[in-house]
């Protein structure tokens, strides 16, 4: 599987994410500058974590308007399956392809601590490889996590079984509504999480149930 | 010409660093302080000397960047404007 790590001002995660992916999918992923207009042919395309523009205007807002963001776009109605975690996240959501916002923390405070993950749906092109229910341990890290949209969308998402991963057993560390930790957009090819499963893949990081969800996208574009 | 935004956020939008800032108005003794919300104010300097055209470019200028319309609204004062209008 070819991956592509988008790489903006202020992102600190992308190392994080360039050794999972070579680890797990075995082929070396290509690092891009946001300031590139075009991306190679991936499988994946990976918005990291970080503090791009130090969180500038609003976390994400300024990234989500960067040169590459038209050929993420262009690839998400492609159907190439594209990730974002915690900033990549918070991006997705500013530039549109995905629903919502993740404003402050409701506590005010940033957060980096592991929190228990529910697999609310297990169908997807990004949570296959886990059991419905199944709960498994994660590393948050952010400021602005508490993820929002109005009344209408998240029902919607609920309905639509959009809503991909929960903080379960009172872990909700920003006091995102319904618990809502990981989404995906309507055709299932794009997911947002704050969560970062990059860090979860070695014994060393204290467990390896991370790797799910990148042999999910492994095992759907097979 | 000069125009001056505000981005608040929206009824019903949780604005917990306006009720941090609530209380901390609370323990500087203020009383009577019913509610804070706090927003975003910009001034933004155009070349643009016709009111009408300057308006509509910063109603994109809102609402493709500087708010997000999920959980903010904005509003948008234009200062001296040329034809004194």
């Amino acid at each position: 599987m070819k991956s592509a790590v988008i790489v903006f001002p202020g992102s600190n995660r992308e190392r994080d994410m360039l050794y999972a992916l070579e680890t797990i999918t075995g082929v070396k992923p290509v690092a891009v500058w946001h300031t590139e207009h075009e991306l190679p042919d991936v499988d994946l395309v990976v918005l990291p974590g970080g503090f791009s523009y130090g969180d500038y205007l609003r976390t994400g807002a300024i990234a989500a308007r960067a040169n590459i963001m038209a050929a993420v776009a262009k690839k998400a109605a492609d159907g190439v399956r594209v990730l974002g975690v915690c900033n990549g996240f918070q991006i997705l959501c500013e530039s549109g392809l995905l629903p919502g916002v993740l404003m402050r923390n409701a506590h005010l405070r940033f957060v980096c601590r592991n929190v228990d993950l529910e697999v609310a749906n297990a169908d997807s092109d990004f949570t296959k490889k886990y059991a419905k229910g199944q709960i498994w341990p994660c590393p948050v890290a952010h400021g602005d996590g508490n993820y929002f949209a109005d009344a209408e969308t998240v029902k919607r998402l609920e309905g639509e079984g959009r809503v991909s991963l929960r903080y379960a057993n009172g872990t909700n560390p920003n006091g995102s509504v319904n618990d809502i930790a990981g989404i995906l957009n309507a055709k299932g090819n794009v997911m947002g999480l704050m969560p970062h499963p990059e860090n979860m893949i070695e014994p060393l990081n204290g467990g390896t149930a991370g790797r799910g969800l990148f042999e999910s996208v492994l095992e759907a574009v097979a | 010409m000069k125009a001056r935004i505000t981005v608040t956020l929206k009824n019903g939008v949780l604005d917990p660093q306006g009720k941090a800032i609530e209380g901390a108005l609370g323990s500087l003794g203020f009383e009577g302080v019913e509610g804070v919300r706090q927003g975003k104010y910009f001034e933004v300097d155009l070349a643009e000397t016709d009111a009408a055209k300057a308006r509509a470019a910063l109603d994109e200028i809102c609402a493709k960047l500087l708010a997000n319309t999920v959980i903010e609204n904005y509003a948008i004062e234009l200062a001296d404007a040329k034809s004194g209008k």
